[in-house]
């Protein structure tokens, strides 16, 4: 590598050739982007800006699009299911990323250490963050089959709790397919807080038992506000992610029983679809996209302020 | 990132030389006897049954000829290539295939679209450049669930072109090309490489392609292992995308097709875990070949935010 060092005359040399080189050819660049750029553009930007045109019309395949302003946001916004939708993504949301960064705290602390055996209890548990979600979504409903020889059933029996419904039970499907969300989650979670973990200097937690501390006052005071950015970088993460949640609703209950896991996703699939309303699927499609973004900014301007007072 | 691979295995000399210190981590786990350690060796043993008790359950459902129930067992029965026959016949292998070509071609261009992006990001200084980069980011912020509905119209009838991709494998491959997210990890790569090294390259006549393919690609090799890893599992993780992308079931990816595996007559779940373990398998290699690329590309794009 002694390439690297700058300061003989001829590479100082070299600099000044490369600038105006460089500047006789501006267009080599975009020869290396264009088509980069063309993909970019035909499935992201066109599909955006279709969504956008359809979100303001009514979209009819023979007679022509008819402009209708606000008219698709306005039936989204009225309509009850869209309701029920939004509320069971944000209950889902929003339990299922404490659930799984609480469990993956504890993962990631029950998991710390260089050993061996750790290392490949870690990449077991490391599993599910690899595995599709299809195959995850397909498994876990077999596990948890309503009948009395269910996996997850058979379980319950050990321990005296009689046959669960789970996901053909109105009132419990929404918890049986966040349980799943969670054990999808908490791993990767784990494996971030242990990244975190492990820049915690270890002079700290020396000087903390000289001054008396023990091992919970050393998590409370050193371990956790030394996670404080892992933290709050996962839960901006999984925050954003689980307002998109699709596939696994989508295979565990198909937004069933009686639409009790309809999310927003699931909804927007099935208007445009299956009912073929493409008009307001994008209007709510866009609306996701906007909620996205605005979470997005938030929490990077939120962490920027903590920075900024650290 | 660095610095985490570096402290575990410091880490791990000193846990050879001698007992793991009280200030190894948060915890303060110690080795020998003490209650709190049965505790956590009893936690551990949980922890590891919760998370691999379905792939266990999965390795042995597709080998096992269990009746005709829609059971989910990690205690095998009888011994029996019976749900592999009845899989095959239900089509198991085209599905698995159709993904194989569909992961391949999608993470091939994929991964030259990034690179040629990426390089001209990171190694020229040019008007416009931050505008590429921020549609490169812009693309992140598009994840095929959010623009699905017009997406599977743009399938339908490509721009200009008129071309109708649904039912092809390119309706899922060129689609996933225009991720951003490879193109963001090599361009941050890319960009630390020392310039010097280019300009000596320079001075010796080396052309814009050949700097790219000779001189800056070989120095990427570990930006390239992370894009890989992360792309062969997104790519496989798709579900979305090829149900839209298709004409009807006989297109979809063996992840799709998982959905119609759910009742076999003959083998009740058999064809399902079959499935589900041809599913699992890919991801599960790339992943224990590329476990170092994988944890470092989450460390450090988490810690980036």
């Amino acid at each position: 590598m002694t390439l690297t060092d700058a300061s003989t005359p001829a590479i100082a040399g070299a600099a000044k050739l490369r600038h105006s080189w460089r500047g006789a050819k501006p267009w080599v660049p975009w020869v290396f982007l264009a088509i980069p750029l063309l993909f970019a553009l035909v499935f992201k930007f066109i599909p955006l800006i279709e969504g956008i045109r359809m979100s303001f019309s009514k979209v009819q395949p023979l007679l022509g699009d008819q402009f209708t302003g606000f008219d698709n946001f306005a039936r989204v916004l009225t309509d009850s299911r869209f309701h029920e939708a939004f509320l069971h993504t944000v209950i889902l949301a929003v339990c299922q990323t404490i659930t799984a960064v609480a469990l993956g705290l504890i993962l990631a602390l029950l998991f710390e250490g260089a050993s061996r055996k750790l290392q490949i209890a870690r990449t077991v548990i490391f599993l599910p963050v690899v595995t599709a979600i299809a195959v995850i979504g397909e498994v876990w409903r077999l596990i948890l089959q309503p009948t009395d020889s269910g996996l997850l059933n058979t379980i319950l029996h050990w321990v005296g709790i009689s046959t669960q419904q789970m996901l053909s039970d109105e009132n419990s499907a929404l918890f049986w397919v966040g349980l799943v969300g969670v054990w999808a989650a908490a791993p990767y979670n784990m494996l971030i807080l242990l990244a975190g973990l492990v820049g915690i200097d270890r002079t700290l937690y020396e000087a903390a038992a000289v001054d008396g501390a023990g091992r919970w006052r050393r998590l409370y005071y050193i371990a956790l506000p030394g996670l404080r950015a892992s933290l709050s970088v996962i839960l901006t993460l999984a925050a954003i992610r689980s307002l998109r949640v699709f596939a696994e609703v989508f295979i565990l209950t198909g937004g069933g029983p009686a639409g009790s896991t309809e999310v927003w996703m699931t909804r927007i699939y099935s208007i445009g679809f299956d009912a073929n309303d493409l008009g307001l699927a994008s209007a709510a499609a866009l609306l996701l996209l906007l909620a996205t973004m605005i979470l997005t900014v938030l929490a990077r301007w939120l962490t920027n302020r903590k920075g900024a007072q650290l | 990132m660095t610095a985490l691979l570096e402290q575990t295995k410091d880490a791990r000399r000193r846990t050879r030389r001698s007992r793991i210190s009280a200030f190894d981590s948060a915890m303060g786990w110690q080795s020998g006897w003490s209650w709190s350690n049965v505790i956590r060796t009893i936690l551990i043993v949980i922890a590891i049954a919760i998370f691999a008790v379905p792939f266990i359950g999965v390795f042995v459902g597709a080998f096992d000829a269990s009746p005709t129930s829609l059971q989910f067992s990690i205690i095998p029965k009888q011994f029996s290539f019976e749900p592999w026959k009845a899989a095959i016949d239900r089509g198991v292998l085209r599905f698995f295939l159709n993904s194989l070509v569909i992961v391949g071609g999608g993470l091939v261009l994929q991964i030259a679209t990034s690179i040629a992006a990426a390089y001209a990001i990171a190694r020229y200084r040019f008007r416009g450049a931050g505008i590429a980069l921020g549609l490169f980011l812009l693309t992140m912020m598009l994840p095929e669930d959010v623009i699905a509905v017009p997406l599977s119209q743009v399938l339908g009838s490509i721009p200009l072109l008129g071309l109708n991709l649904r039912g092809t494998v390119f309706a899922v491959i060129l689609p996933v090309a225009a991720w951003g997210f490879s193109t963001l990890v090599m361009a941050e790569f890319m960009r630390d490489i020392p310039k010097e090294i280019e300009e000596v390259a320079r001075l010796d006549g080396v052309g814009e392609f050949r700097m790219l393919v000779s001189i800056v690609l070989p120095m990427s090799i570990p930006a390239l292992g992370v894009a890989t890893v992360f792309g062969f599992i997104m790519i496989w993780d798709q579900y979305l995308l090829p149900l839209i992308a298709a004409n009807g079931p006989e297109d979809y990816t063996l992840t799709v097709a998982l959905r119609g595996f759910r009742q076999d007559y003959d083998t009740g779940s058999g064809v399902l875990m079959v499935g589900s373990l041809l599913a699992l398998l890919p991801s599960l290699i790339v992943y224990l070949l590329l476990q170092r690329s994988l944890v470092r590309g989450i460390v450090s794009g988490a810690t980036k935010g």
